[in-house]
């Protein structure tokens, strides 16, 4: 193999970008003779390789959302029938949606809090679209949960598992739970209709 | 290989463990013999198609529902939902027509060099088996999307066991759970169709366990007589393989992407109807040759058995073959009637995929009398009559010197 494709012949020197591939290969390749057989043993490999890459994508891929559960990932829910001090579950996207039509009370209660007592420092006004509706992720952000409502210290929910407080604007007042119960996007399409999601 | 070794943990685990060890003696070092042809690629190709095959088909079953209410659902999800869903099942409905391409193409180069020939009988009996399992794997398969021609498929095969006296209608009856093909027949099918790939793995691993033990035959038929004969596997069988590996994909993405249901049957996107068969149903095209012998006897038990014995006499044909020159390349007779064997199969697809009227009758049953003659009376026959060509002292002496095949073909004519 020696005097392969790429070994200089005195006449004509091989271009600079060969000369550092064969320096890079040399030390590579324990500094034996770099001939035709290395360059085409890695070149294979590094074909077959990129082909594996592309290949192994969609084996990867297919186990993410499919098109109709992506299709699926918005619901519209009909709050006309929530009276004030109630709250109702909707399932979004698999999960739990807390739908609180909140008393004057507890509104109040959750706007008159100074934000250097909460653990995650959030006003009351940045949670609720609308004050009268409260419209959040029902997960506990420790470990996954279902807070239970109108319970707790600060009377808004507590999660059974691990005992985490959220006050009545879902905020994490006491207990493991590092964040706020999450908000999820939503949209009022008219007074009573919102869309989540 | 060698430098590896120098590595004193790997020497250490292969002590323990010798797996580098065993790769070294049946992938690396192993030796070969140097005058193998392209024909002999189709081996590692059905292996490369076997591992697409359980490839995709796991993922394939981890969104299909097998469930005749919702298996045919699940499958148009599949192809639009599921994110590179259709690419999945393009590949593995695809897939099994190249599996069964390469694996028909390696049974024909087992019948020209005569690769059954001692000592290779039981290596050939497995590669039978092999193909047998592949066969009902690829059946049961196309029974899972539960489209009509998966419904009508699994009526028509599942009632050939009607044919089998006495037991026959019990028999059916116990394969489909009930009263019709229905759905604990869909469910059944679907465990063995995910059961049966890995029983081939296994006899795959059996077939190269026979192959290492006997050594691979080569196109001149002759056994290897010292290291002149031979080569590395790798990397002169390593990159041979790889190149046509190379190629197999491509064909298989030209398919692939440009004609995934060219080889598949439209009426397989119409739910299963049980009222309503389909006005013209014909097998995927590897089974046609098979389908038009049994067709070809006009009676239900009499085709059942012609169809079982096409593949069943294979079993015999170490010894229905009574020639002990190996290769086709000195049988100047038995190369004639091995060409004609393989446009008469040809003939017998192209009858299975036509209508059984007129003249199609006639010609299937000619055809599949040829196919039982040629293995029954021929072969046994040219066995004894043929004179063969003079076969040459060695492989490194027919490569080397030029009484290869190539110039004994030319000294022939």
């Amino acid at each position: 193999m020696a005097g392969g494709i790429f070994m200089a012949r005195p006449e004509e020197a091989p271009e600079q970008d060969i000369r550092d591939f064969l320096v890079m290969a040399e030390h590579t390749l324990d500094a034996h003779e770099v001939d035709r057989r290395d360059f085409l043993c890695v070149a294979t490999v590094g074909v077959t390789a990129v082909g594996a890459g592309f290949a192994s994508w969609p084996l990867i891929a297919q186990w993410g959302a499919a098109a109709d559960v992506l299709a699926l990932a918005t619901i519209e829910v009909d709050l006309a029938p929530v009276a004030e001090g109630q709250q109702i579950t909707v399932n979004w996207r698999g999960k739990p949606v807390f739908i609180r039509h909140r008393t004057a009370e507890e509104i109040a209660a959750a706007r008159d809090v100074d934000m250097d007592d909460l653990k995650d420092p959030q006003p009351d006004s940045e949670r609720a679209l609308r004050p009268e509706w409260l419209i959040m992720v029902g997960v506990c952000t420790h470990l996954g949960c279902v807070p239970l409502g109108n319970q707790g210290e600060y009377n808004g929910w507590f999660c059974p598992c691990h005992g985490s407080h959220y006050d009545t604007s879902g905020r994490i007042r006491k207990g493991p739970a590092p964040e706020n119960l999450g908000i999820p996007d939503y949209v009022f399409t008219d007074d009573t209709t919102v869309v989540i999601g | 290989m060698a430098e590896i070794m120098n590595n004193g943990f790997v020497r250490w685990f292969d002590r323990r463990l010798p797996i580098l060890s065993w790769t070294n003696h049946h992938l690396i070092d192993y030796p070969a013999p140097r005058n193998l042809n392209y024909m002999w690629n189709f081996g590692s190709l059905a292996g490369l198609a076997l591992v697409i095959q359980i490839v995709t088909g796991i993922v394939l079953s981890m969104h299909y529902t097998p469930h005749a209410d919702m298996a045919f659902d699940s499958v148009e999800r599949i192809m639009r939902d599921v994110e590179y869903g259709w690419l999945m099942r393009y590949a593995h409905a695809n897939g099994a027509s190249f599996f069964f391409i390469v694996v028909y193409l390696h049974v024909f180069r087992g019948l020209y060099y005569g690769s059954y020939k001692a000592p290779r009988e039981v290596l050939w009996w497995i590669g039978l088996v092999i193909l047998l399992a592949m066969m009902a794997t690829a059946f049961m398969g196309y029974v899972l999307p539960w489209g009509q021609m998966s419904y009508w498929a699994a009526t028509v095969i599942t009632n050939l066991l009607s044919a089998l006296p006495v037991i026959g209608e019990a028999l059916v009856g116990w394969v489909w759970g009930g009263f019709s093909v229905d759905n604990p027949t869909l469910v059944r099918f679907y465990a063995l169709h995910f059961l049966l790939p890995f029983v081939i793995v296994g006899l795959v691993g059996l077939h190269l366990w026979a192959l290492h033990h006997t050594k691979s035959g080569n196109p001149l038929g002759i056994d290897t007589t010292g290291p002149q004969d031979s080569i590395r596997f790798h990397p002169y069988y390593t990159i041979k393989d790889a190149f046509g590996a190379g190629m197999f994909l491509l064909i298989f993405a030209v398919f692939l992407f440009y004609a995934p249901n060219y080889l598949g049957h439209p009426d397989n996107y119409i739910p299963a109807d049980p009222l309503k068969t389909p006005a013209h149903i014909v097998p995927e095209w590897y089974f046609l040759p098979f389908y038009a012998i049994l067709r070809a006897i006009p009676s239900k038990l009499g085709g059942a058995i012609a169809m079982a014995l096409s593949i069943g006499i294979l079993f015999l044909l170490p010894w229905l073959d009574t020639s002990r020159v190996r290769s086709a390349t000195f049988r100047p007779v038995f190369r004639w009637f091995f060409w004609i064997l393989v446009i008469d199969i040809i003939v017998l697809g192209v009858v299975g995929a036509n209508p059984p009227e007129g003249a199609w009758i006639d010609i299937g049953r000619i055809a599949t009398a040829w196919y039982f003659l040629h293995f029954l009376i021929l072969l046994p026959l040219i066995g004894w009559f043929e004179r063969p060509r003079p076969l040459p002292s060695s492989i490194a002496s027919a490569v080397l010197d030029g009484s290869g095949p190539a110039s004994a073909r030319r000294g022939e004519r």
